[in-house]
């Protein structure tokens, strides 16, 4: 399994699944990372975290430690 | 007849804008009962007898963040007569997310596709008629900025709202959902408070809505069956039921959006080419840097500061009091109200009215970033350090005020969404020492160290520590124990600021520091003043005689411990709370010298024989931590919202303030002056023990989550 964190900046994958439960998953899923979206991984902040990601047309900011939920493929 | 119409939608998504226009300057804020998030209310320009709410902006109806909790509390039970919908019509699909809930409430909803203006000349195109249909509900497209399309939402709206039907959503989940919310809604169809709003709380329950099951308080055979139906379709659809209807609603809204919509691929916009610079790995930090410089540099130290000090001493110092004192005197008032309006009310609260200047042009500045979409970047710069001791990006901005002024500075504390970060933000940020601080450490170190230049800007070190070290305390402590926040934060386009919302903004802010902080100020003042002013039998008196005086001789003995047991010391403490710089001043009068400053060199000798060094070290220390002045206290009241969580801020401060003095004190004269251990000694390095405890046992649980990651 591939995780958001672990894809390399500039490129697009797709929503698998999103891990762990409660207000961190729903506040993602609302935002629009739900099963088979596509995102791109835009760029890192300057000190290395969080990242910045492309989903349904729109910039989202979300920690890495954010990301290692997000199933990708 | 009276018409209430609520504004709903995402943040960004020009709700502000399109509430001004439809207000005009007919508008007020207020605060929701016990908490910090702001509603507003205005009249409708045209006719006054409609009410406009402007509800936070959100992303969803979700029951997890105040905002949202707020909003849809307000729609479901305060029940306005219709919902208008704000949609950025340039981020369609995300912004009907949203709304799919808000059809679900029962409530007639129109929905105002704004940004219409830029939408077209993108070249993209929608049918609005389309959507329309698919969602059930009439679309409008406006313009918020431009004005455009105002009167037809209105009418529109007021139709729906003076019909006062009920209104039904038509778009529907997947069959296997469906089959599941039909057998709910069966059940619920017999409980009195879900069967007015059947679809709303069958979906909610389904969800497994926590605030919902709470409310509706289900029998437990009921609630058994209700999670057979949804251990069902879970099953089926192999999700949690939550991600089930949020996935539901997305996939809805694609096919709508795939219909309705026709895009033109396009490169990069004008944002993303910004972005690519502002936020770009080398050039964001200097960026960075730059921008809060300038806004410091104009606001604080320069522009701001000469409008103050001509405020605070050529306005209320010279041209109010002369003309409040000739005109009393002309008129023959009491010398009592004379000082009472001149020292006490003129004096106190024109120290506090003097910042307003600069607290208006920081507010200009942290307007135009908010509105052009900085302030989102700010965060995403500089979150990496923040969250470290408990803290979010946001809480860079309210620190770097707080080096100027804390009101200021724990107002901006406004903008962080987290409930939990903006209260520490505004417990933590105090500890930064204001300008009013700086007298304090000059008198201190010139009087006791006088060769040495590092021990005034010692104090910088000992707040930024000190907000570190509590942070990372506080964020393991009940207050703000859980979960880490979510940073799931929305980076909105970039666009020019608006001249009209920055300014409404920063009147507001102005505004309601002068009302808010003002009736807090005003009350301490006179409190203060009729306790230095009078003696226990109500006659006037000097300071050193009056109340005042019988309270620093009672309450001195808890200094001592801190080294400054004197009783002029606890009564400067005292007067420190009316304003930080009238502990100076506050010598000066128990001295018998007029005017005194922190460069009044007749003041070291009387100051040299109340403290040791390392006791005045303790007292500057103390004044650095301990509660803020009146007017901070008053913005720390307004904004955590509850009297309950100021004191907790004000006794938190108060106390560590003291635990810091007392060990600064003790185990300094111990080093330096090597007194006799005693117990107040042996319970310092105690103190100092467990913090380091703490500390390391924060850093090592740090460590293993890391290495659990």
């Amino acid at each position: 399994m591939k995780y958001l964190n672990e894809v390399p900046i500039g490129s697009t994958v797709k929503v698998q699944k999103i891990e762990g439960m409660g207000p961190v998953k729903r506040r993602m899923m609302d935002m629009g990372l739900t099963k088979g979206t596509e995102v791109t991984i835009l760029k890192v902040a300057p000190l290395g975290d969080p990242l910045e990601i492309i989903v349904r047309g729109y910039a989202l900011s979300i920690r890495k430690a954010e990301a290692k939920c997000v199933v990708v493929s | 007849m009276k018409i209430r119409i609520a504004l709903t939608g995402n943040p960004n998504s020009g709700k502000t804008t399109l509430f001004n226009a439809l207000t005009g300057s007919a508008q007020y804020v207020g605060n929701w009962p016990g908490v910090t998030v702001e509603k507003k209310e205005g009249r409708y320009r045209a006719q006054k007898e409609v009410t406009i709410v402007d509800l936070p902006g959100v992303y969803s109806l979700s029951p997890y963040t105040l905002e949202e909790v707020i909003s849809r509390d307000y729609i479901l039970e305060e029940k306005p007569d219709a919902i208008i919908n704000i949609v950025d019509v340039t981020n369609l699909e995300r912004n009907l997310y949203l709304t799919t809930q808000l059809l679900e409430t029962g409530i007639p909803v129109v929905i105002a596709l704004n940004m219409m203006d830029i939408f077209n000349k993108s070249g993209d195109k929608i049918s609005i008629k389309a959507l329309s249909q698919r969602l059930g509900c009439p679309v409008l497209p406006i313009s918020a900025l431009k004005n455009d399309g105002l009167d037809p939402l209105m009418k529109t709206a007021l139709e729906l709202a003076n019909q006062k039907k009920k209104f039904e959503a038509v778009h529907k989940f997947h069959p296997t959902v469906e089959t599941a919310l039909d057998k709910v809604e069966k059940i619920l169809y017999h409980n009195d408070n879900a069967n007015k709003d059947l679809r709303w709380y069958s979906i909610k329950v389904f969800e497994r809505d926590d605030k919902t099951l709470k409310k509706l308080n289900l029998p437990r055979d009921i609630v058994k069956d209700i999670e057979n139906i949804i251990h069902n379709a879970e099953n089926l659809l192999e999700d949690d039921s939550e991600s089930i209807i949020t996935g539901e609603r997305y996939e809805l809204i694609e096919d709508i959006c795939s219909a309705v919509l026709q895009k033109k691929q396009t490169g990069l916009s004008v944002s993303d080419k910004i972005d690519r610079v502002v936020t770009n790995k080398w050039l964001g930090l200097p960026i960075f840097i730059f921008v809060m410089w300038f806004m410091y540099f104009i606001s604080v130290s320069t522009i701001g500061t000469i409008i103050t000090d001509w405020v605070n001493e050529e306005f209320f110092e010279v041209i109010v009091t002369d003309a409040a004192t000739s005109f009393l005197e002309s008129a023959g008032a009491a010398p009592w109200l004379l000082s009472l309006l001149v020292d006490g009310i003129i004096g106190g609260v024109g120290a506090v009215l003097g910042f307003v200047p600069q607290i208006m042009l920081l507010f200009f500045f942290i307007s135009i970033l908010e509105d052009c979409g900085y302030m989102a970047r700010v965060a995403f710069i500089m979150d990496r350090v923040f969250r470290r001791f408990g803290l979010s990006g946001k809480s860079f901005i309210p620190m770097l005020i707080g080096t100027g002024c804390s009101v200021p500075a724990i107002m901006a504390s406004r903008t962080i969404e987290q409930d939990r970060d903006r209260k520490m933000t505004i417990m933590l940020t105090p500890f930064i020492p204001c300008s009013a601080k700086i007298p304090i450490f000059t008198l201190m170190a010139a009087t006791f160290f006088p060769r040495n230049s590092l021990v005034a800007p010692s104090m910088y070190f000992l707040g930024i520590a000190m907000v570190i070290l509590a942070g990372v305390l506080l964020k393991r402590s009940a207050l703000f124990k859980g979960d880490p926040a979510p940073f799931v934060m929305e980076l909105p386009p970039y666009h020019l600021p608006r001249p009209k919302g920055v300014l409404i903004h920063m009147w507001e802010k102005g505004k309601s520091f002068i009302i808010k902080a003002g009736t807090v100020i005003l009350a301490g003042v006179i409190i203060i003043w009729f306790l230095q002013s009078f003696d226990w039998s109500f006659q006037m008196v000097e300071t050193d005689q009056s109340i005042l005086a019988n309270i620093g001789h009672a309450i001195s003995p808890l200094f001592a411990p801190l080294g400054f047991g004197s009783w002029e010391a606890s009564v400067s403490i005292f007067t420190g709370f009316l304003a930080k710089e009238t502990v100076v001043a506050t010598f000066g009068v128990l001295f018998g010298i007029a005017e005194a400053t922190e460069e009044t060199t007749g003041l070291y000798p009387h100051i040299a024989a109340l403290f040791t060094p390392v006791a005045a070290y303790a007292f500057m220390a103390f004044n650095l931590l301990a509660a803020p002045c009146f007017a901070a206290i008053g913005a720390t009241k307004r904004e955590m919202g509850t009297w309950k969580w100021t004191f907790i801020a004000i006794g938190f401060q108060t106390g560590l303030a003291y635990l810091v003095a007392l060990v600064i004190y003790q185990i300094g004269s111990a080093i330096f002056y090597g007194t006799n251990i005693t117990g107040a000694v042996i319970v310092s390095a105690l103190i100092v023990g467990a913090i380091v405890y703490l500390l390391f046992k924060a850093y090592m649980e740090n460590k293993k989550a890391v290495a659990q990651n």
